[in-house]
């Protein structure tokens, strides 16, 4: 069972603020996902090698070699805020 | 107080690549044209997909191998995730269980104990690296600026175990790990230009009644200096010192401390408090298939390794019989420069006189006419070629030295200069050394002759008058060697 610290957490981490509500009703929900995976735990997996990817497959390279790039008009597109040159973010406080 | 210092680094490394690692954006430092090398990819948006360069991941190997690495026959693509504005994904794609190389080391030479020091790594992993914020400094919070062209740049981190016990020695390990990643070309480490950067985790092990009790870390982040390392570390000791005879705190009292550095002031400043430790949720990128290596492709980078700095420096003292200072001189200044004496050296067969050669006249004509090795116009064969006949006595120093200049006076007139032309300068201007002694002879006779008074002076043994009679020898006879002329004249006059 997630408690409401958890929820506080995982909600911090992934900058969400969320109501005193919403805080229960994740708490039950998450929880219910957590439930529901650890069906997981019944299986031995004790000689299975970890798996570092869902495909089959290793080694898939680019050569090192320059492609154009975006428009700089272009990559500011769907910024919220620009100044035409650089995307615009609210004061970064070093030692917040 | 008894207490050891101990110090861990952290350092990252831009490599040296065209594109940026996921993706076909020029890797260029381009500061003054933000957000003009940025694509799909290294800007996050939704639907696309990296795909590794190949090129950055063989200069890891190269570099992991160069620092005594284990290199991971099997090694994968993590995403380390945390919010911050040049951080478009929201994560970073970095390596975490599993990075390509793990257990180097790294000797050092530290001067003022003589010492050789071994500084163990944890290991090299193989990450990107994230844009550029720039902050408003006017104090009137105005918005930060993100540019996005280092976003995706190949970055390597280097972490170091604690095994440095002074600043000196960080600094020390700093400057030979940039020496030794300049001569495997596998990154510029512009400190200047981020491309070489560090942080240092920095701690006291205190020594009371028995025990050893270890001080709580403190990091200082992002130093981009060799000065700056040195005295941060420097400082921060201090700091944590008087700390302990004030206060004293074990590690796991208090939070680890993060503090930046601040050059102009001489200080250092808190970054973040009491911050909990940072949750980066590390899990498998699915959008990156694992890298596997064998034995062969391993060996065959490593035959691409040149000699390393270190290996040189002893080679050069044990081999050539160079000094120390001097080895150290001509290794420092690149590989490119190292190799030109190399061959310098080869050609005139005496490593002390190439050595001497390399590093006063050629590196002073490098100085005034700011020029790199590479674009010298007297090519290492031509100067091993003047050197082989001083080495082989055909020419004095002195000679040789006008035979370099009238060398290089001729490059500037645009005369290519070939090894062919060194006999032509020889025969020119007279240079070649006489060794006709009965020549020599028949001048010093003549030289004594109308110097009586000067020549009777140095048979009573005030050898200072010697001086005047070899110069006026030496005006007659421009190929003459100055010392054989001394020791013709003295035993002339006292034999
Ligand atoms: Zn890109």
């Amino acid at each position: 069972m997630l408690t409401r610290e958890d929820v506080e957490k995982v909600a911090g981490l992934a900058r969400l603020k969320l109501t005193e509500e919403e805080i229960s009703e994740m708490a039950d929900k998450l929880s219910q996902v957590i439930s529901y995976v650890t069906v997981l735990d019944e299986v031995d997996v004790s000689n299975v090698e970890p798996m570092a990817h869902v495909a089959d497959v290793a080694n898939i390279f680019r050569e090192d070699a320059v492609r154009e790039s975006l428009p700089r008009e272009a990559a500011l597109d769907n910024a919220p805020k620009s100044d035409g040159k650089y995307f615009l973010v609210p004061q970064i406080l070093e030692n917040a | 107080m008894d207490y050891t210092t101990i110090i861990g680094l952290e350092v990252h490394v831009q490599l040296l690549t065209k594109s940026k690692i996921f993706c076909g954006c020029a890797n260029l430092f381009n500061p003054d044209n933000p957000n003009v090398q940025t694509c799909p990819v290294c800007l996050g948006l939704p639907g696309s997909l990296p795909v590794m360069n190949r090129k950055a991941f063989q200069l890891s190997v190269k570099t992991g191998l160069a620092l005594n690495c284990d290199i991971a026959s099997f090694t994968k693509w993590d995403r380390k995730q945390y919010y911050y504005p040049d951080l478009p994904k929201a994560y970073q794609i970095s390596q975490f269980d599993l990075p390509f190389s793990a257990d180097g080391w790294v000797d050092i030479e530290v001067p003022s104990t003589g010492e050789t020091r071994r500084v163990r790594l944890i290991r090299a992993h193989l990450e990107e690296d994230a844009g550029k914020n720039i902050h408003d400094e006017s104090g009137r919070g105005a918005d930060s600026r993100v540019d996005l062209n280092r976003t995706g740049t190949p970055l390597l981190e280097i972490v170091t175990q604690p095994d440095i016990r002074s600043a000196e020695e960080a600094r020390i390990f700093l400057e030979d790990l940039r020496l030794m990643l300049r001569y495997l070309a596998v990154s510029d480490c512009e400190m200047q230009e981020g491309s070489l950067r560090c942080d240092a985790n920095v701690n006291l092990h205190v020594e009371e009644n028995g025990e050893t009790i270890p001080t709580p870390i403190v990091e200082i982040k992002n130093l981009n200096s060799f000065r700056g390392v040195e005295a941060a570390i420097e400082h921060e000791l201090k700091k944590q010192v008087k700390a302990w005879q004030t206060d004293p705190r074990r590690m796991g009292e208090v939070p680890k401390t993060t503090v930046g550095w601040d050059a102009n002031r001489n200080a250092t400043f808190e970054q973040r408090g009491k911050e909990e430790a940072a949750d980066y949720r590390y899990f498998p990128d699915p959008d990156l298939c694992p890298v596997t290596i064998t034995q062969e492709e391993v060996d065959e980078i490593r035959s691409t390794i040149c000699e390393l700095p270190g290996v040189r420096r002893t080679r050069y003292v044990s081999e050539l019989g160079l000094t120390p200072y001097d080895a150290g001189v001509i290794v420092d200044q690149g590989a490119e420069f190292a190799s030109y004496f190399d061959e310098v050296c080869v050609t005139c067969g005496d490593g002390k006189q190439a050595a001497n050669w390399v590093t006063q006249d050629v590196q002073r004509e490098l100085n005034e006419r700011k020029l790199e090795i590479g674009e010298f116009p007297v090519s290492a064969p031509v100067l091993g070629a003047v050197l082989k006949k001083v080495v082989d006595g055909e020419l004095t120093i002195k000679s040789g030295r006008e035979v370099f200049a009238t060398l290089l006076s001729d490059a500037g007139d645009g005369t290519r200069i070939s090894a062919e032309r060194i006999d032509a300068i020889i025969a020119d201007k007279g240079l070649g050394k006489e060794q006709d002694t009965g020549k020599i002879d028949a001048v010093i006779q003549a030289v004594l002759d109308r110097n009586a008074a000067v020549a009777e002076d140095v048979r009573n043994g005030r050898m200072q008058a010697v001086g005047p009679l070899i110069g006026q020898v030496m005006r007659e006879l421009k190929g003459a060697d100055a010392k054989d002329v001394r020791q013709m004249i003295l035993d002339k006059l006292q034999g």
